[in-house]
């Protein structure tokens, strides 16, 4: 294809763009006359370069087009909802027909003969419309018959002139289409009508009657249009220059030569500045995924019956080029579903008291090294019920646990997949694949998404995603010799136990290593183990040393991972792995360090996967807040809550029947009655030995002691709300979440225990916490009928 | 002479082989390498050349032959793949022959293994044969290598 009509296809793409804008700007404010001159000049460009270019079908409906913004323009006509929808219709068949040129190098077969045929319609519905419309046939006439050729000698002949006259503009002038500035050429155009530039190229008067110098040209003009993989490759040369930017610095070090230490300094600044600018050039602002979405909106507003106002700020927030990839369809989506769902139409709204036009509002801003999208609308909000309702008759939760469900949790099911509350569907939305999809996408990028809502206020969603993928803070860490880089995203802190510390700092539960990090247990995940680089045994050399504790977060759930050395932190940049190496779920990427030597990056979630901190299920569970409470159907998983019981034994029990951990004081706890008790919260707590209830129940109620501890260490108590009171169990230790699907179940081997299982490949006890709380001789007076309906209930 | 085309050829355990000179990028000596542990074992690690990241198959594990003998660094013969740059290690470097497309024949059907699979054919030099690798196979690692070879 011709760089000539490259270009032309280029500049047109990016003309429609700012059309489809503008259209929907000049709806709100239809006798701008800068805009109506801005879009009729957009217009013309296109159909003049078709003209020059030879592709007459593009621009005969290009030329319909214009003579009704002419019109407009002139203030013959007035702007109506037809004419704006007649317009935007002609963008898009200007867009299909580029498409097709860029296809087949022909502007189609389609002439769009209906649309051409509604523009005039729409051109001769003002008064005094003949005239003018006549002279739009004529121009129209002349341009069907003029000789392309022709035209284009011409254009290019007085080209020169015009360079000369616009200077700055020339940068943007690929398209050989003529610009002028001069500001009364445009009154000029406009007594002239529908006189097309091109044609009127060889006139003597060219250089005016070609005006075209719109304020959007004039911002650009310094701008140059570069590919994207040269800036992909300028970037790797910078980072290759970085490199040995800082051999020569270690060199010039060791080196007691003035002059080089003096340049190498200079050298230092001048390669941290090009890195720096380099790295500008591939951020983008985000107002260019933005610009598309006033005519989206627009468009499914109007088919759906709904007048919305959309108001957008922060455009200029800029994001690394391969995440503005990432997010325009799950923006997109984003904004459709609050059209679709968020926005009520107009006779709710008024009846609700509030304004016939919603507003819907895209913020972007900068937070803490990464940029906050917000989406939010102020409809009628997410309707709790409906969605608890939905998600009960998908399947997706049962009615008990919907009913446990606090409002943010039922919010975040909406990002299950397969939900949809829309009552029908729709073309816009409705067929179940939706905020899931967006959620995983945003996810993928190390993004987040949270939704907030009010009832009869509004839902606003919010999108939080990193600056850019290409350059990351990371903490290098040493392990075997071989550096590793950890995501600084992931990691929370670092623990540092110095060799006699190590014996008391690592406790085994099991033979699974945990740490005490501020009362709570946290796994170890020694790296040397899980990526296999020991070949001489276990670590049993490295008792005596002290240890290093990379403390990180996968999804909701902390771990701690040991590493021999805890080097630095820095700015890597990320390299994605070749496909070779893709299967390898441990490492995110890998990055070239001040060595020149690559360094793999260690991806957290991978290796809490392979340590089985996590389990795979994750992608199919729920958002963080709300994973403790329900389950997946179709995986049948369930999140419970493991506790060394009487005797170390592995317990578990749902998590979901569980209210709190709370760590007692033993001098907290008194009696009332025979009940040992805790004050809590300001009621009392009743206590129940976990013990003594499972062990002890062939005692008589009497004899039991329900005195839960004679030590003086805090209690660990799970608190359980039962019936609508809180009781609390006591146990040994409370060891960590997990989800499991707890398929195989064994027979309870004592009272008290619902069934045995294997939880994480150990044999692990369920409790039974009604039969227990029975035993236990807790609420045996008014309580009792309710205990023994749910004992019913939980056989 | 009928149609010739050019190959770079190395030694692998005693044997000849050539890729076609087209697809070879360039062939260096030693570069630090970065194990990936946990990956196929025929991924050798990833090198820096210059900025690029490459990839470094160890051919001889590719081939299912023994492993080199100690002491003997390999030669990266750096290829474009479908996947980007991939460094084969290789015994040692050969000459760059050019050879008559009439010389060719397909691999024996008595060949077999893995070794089968990633063999276009033979040429026949005057003193020995020169085994033609198909480039695009010999850089697939894991699961793909042994689809190809299902089928």
């Amino acid at each position: 294809m011709d760089d000539i009509v490259k270009d032309f296809l280029i500049e047109s793409a990016e003309n429609l763009d700012r059309l489809d804008q503008e259209l929907v700007r000049l709806e709100t404010d239809p006798t701008s006359k800068d805009l109506l001159a801005s879009i009729f000049r957009t217009i013309h460009t296109i159909k003049g370069s078709c003209g020059f270019l030879g592709f007459a079908r593009l621009e005969k409906v290009a030329h319909v087009g214009e003579s009704l913004l002419s019109r407009l323009r002139d203030g013959d006509l007035d702007l109506t909802e037809d004419m704006t929808s007649g317009l935007l219709e002609m963008v898009d068949a200007v867009r299909h027909m580029l498409a097709d040129i860029q296809a087949t190098s022909e502007d189609g077969v389609n002439d769009y003969p209906e649309l051409q045929e509604r523009l005039k319609v729409l051109l001769q519905g003002g008064s005094g419309a003949q005239p003018a419309a006549k002279k739009g046939k004529a121009a129209k006439a002349a341009a069907d018959h003029a000789e392309p050729a022709g035209d284009s000698q011409g254009v290019q002949s007085s080209a020169p002139e015009v360079v000369i006259e616009v200077k700055a503009q020339a940068v943007v002038a690929q398209s050989p289409v003529l610009h002028a500035s001069a500001p009364q050429a445009r009154e000029k155009i406009a007594e002239q009508g529908n006189e097309v530039a091109a044609k009127s190229a060889p006139r003597p008067d060219a250089g005016q009657a070609s005006a075209s110098g719109t304020e959007a040209r004039e911002a650009v003009a310094d701008t140059v249009r570069i590919g994207v993989n040269l800036l992909d490759r300028l970037m790797n040369l910078v980072g290759e220059l970085v490199l040995a930017r800082n051999q020569l610095m270690q060199f010039s070090q060791r080196s007691s030569d003035g002059g080089l230490q003096m340049v190498s300094q200079r050298m230092n600044l001048i390669a941290a500045e090009l890195q720096e600018q380099v790295m500008k050039t591939r951020m983008q602002p985000i107002g260019n995924i933005w610009s598309k979405f006033p005519r989206t909106v627009r468009d499914l507003a109007h088919s759906c019956g709904k007048q919305i106002q959309l108001e957008m700020e922060g455009q200029d927030t800029e994001l690394d080029r391969t995440i503005i990839e990432a997010i325009k369809d799950p923006l997109t989506h984003l904004v459709r579903n609050s059209v679709d769902h968020g926005v009520e139409p107009p006779e709710a709204r008024e009846l609700a008291g509030k304004k016939a036009a919603g507003r819907l509002r895209l913020h972007a801003y900068h937070e803490g090294g990464q940029v906050n999208i917000e989406i939010s609308d102020d409809g009628a909000g997410l309707n709790v019920d409906r969605i608890r309702k939905k998600a009960i008759e998908r399947g997706l939760i049962t009615a008990e646990q919907a009913s446990r469900l606090a409002e943010v949790e039922v919010f975040n099911l909406i990002f299950l997949p397969g939900f949809s509350t829309a009552e029908t569907i729709t073309n816009v939305s409705g067929r179940g694949v939706g905020m899931d999809v967006v959620k995983t996408n945003v996810e993928k990028i190390g993004g987040m998404v949270d939704v907030t809502s009010k009832a009869g206020m509004g839902t606003t969603v919010r999108v939080k995603i990193p600056l850019t993928l290409a350059i990351i803070p990371a903490l290098i860490v040493t392990c075997r010799s071989e550096r590793f880089a950890i995501p600084q995203v992931g990691l929370t802190e670092l623990v540092r136990l110095e060799a006699d510390e190590v014996a008391k700092g690592i406790e085994m539960v099991h033979g699974v290593p945990v740490h005490r990090l501020r009362g709570r247990l946290l796994p170890l995940v020694y790296l040397s183990k899980e990526l296999q680089l020991d070949t001489d045994g276990p670590d049993s050399a490295r008792k005596d040393q002290a240890v290093n504790i990379a403390v990180l977060q996968a999804d909701d759930r902390r771990f701690g991972l040991v590493v021999d050395e805890i080097n630095d932190s820095e700015e890597i940049v990320v390299k994605p792995l070749r496909r070779q190496l893709k299967a390898v779920k441990t490492f995110a990427g890998s990055t070239i360090m001040g060595d020149g030597k690559v360094a793999l990056i260690l991806d957290v979630l991978g290796i809490a996967q392979r340590a089985s901190v996590v389990t795979e299920a994750r992608e199919h569970g729920l958002g963080e807040e709300d994973e403790g409470s329900s389950r997946d159907a179709a995986l049948e998983k369930r999140r419970y809550l493991l506790f060394e019981g009487p005797g170390g034994s592995r317990m578990a029990m749902p998590l979901d029947t569980l209210a709190r951990l709370e760590e007692l004081p033993a001098t907290d706890v008194e009696k009332a009655g025979k009940q040992w008790v805790a004050q809590y919260r300001g009621d009392i707590l009743p206590l129940i030995n976990l013990e003594f209830a499972l062990e002890e129940r062939r005692r008589t109620r009497s004899e039991v002691k329900l005195r839960p501890t004679e030590s003086e260490s805090p209690l660990q108590v799970l608190v359980c709300n039962h019936q609508g009171r809180s009781v609390g169990l006591v146990v040994e230790q409370i060891l960590d979440i997990i989800e499991d699907s707890a398929e195989m179940k064994y027979p309870a081997s004592r009272p008290g225990v619902l069934y045995s299982t294997v939880i994480n490949e150990r044999v692990t006890e369920l409790i039974d916490i009604p039969a227990i709380l029975h035993t236990a001789g807790f609420g045996a007076g008014d309580g009792k009928t309710a205990l023994a309906k749910s004992a019913e209930a939980a056989n | 002479m009928g149609q010739t085309s050019q190959f770079c050829t190395f030694s692998l355990d005693q044997l000849l082989f050539g890729v076609d000179l087209q697809t070879v990028q360039e062939v260096i000596r030693e570069l630090p390498m970065t194990p990936v542990p946990l990956a196929p074992t025929v991924v050798a690690g990833i090198m820096n050349l210059r900025g690029q990241l490459v990839t470094a198959l160890n051919l001889r594990r590719q081939l299912d032959m023994a492993p080199g003998p100690a002491g003997v660094t390999p030669m990266n013969v750096v290829v474009r793949s479908q996947d980007g740059a991939v460094s084969l290690l290789v015994d040692q470097i050969g000459d760059v022959v050019e050879v008559d497309e009439a010389s060719f024949e397909r691999t024996p059907e008595t060949l077999q293994g893995k070794i089968r699979t990633m063999i276009l054919g033979v040429h026949k030099l005057d003193t020995r044969l020169l085994h033609v690798l198909d480039v695009e196979k010999a850089c697939q690692v894991g699961e793909a290598v042994e689809t190809a070879a299902a089928r």
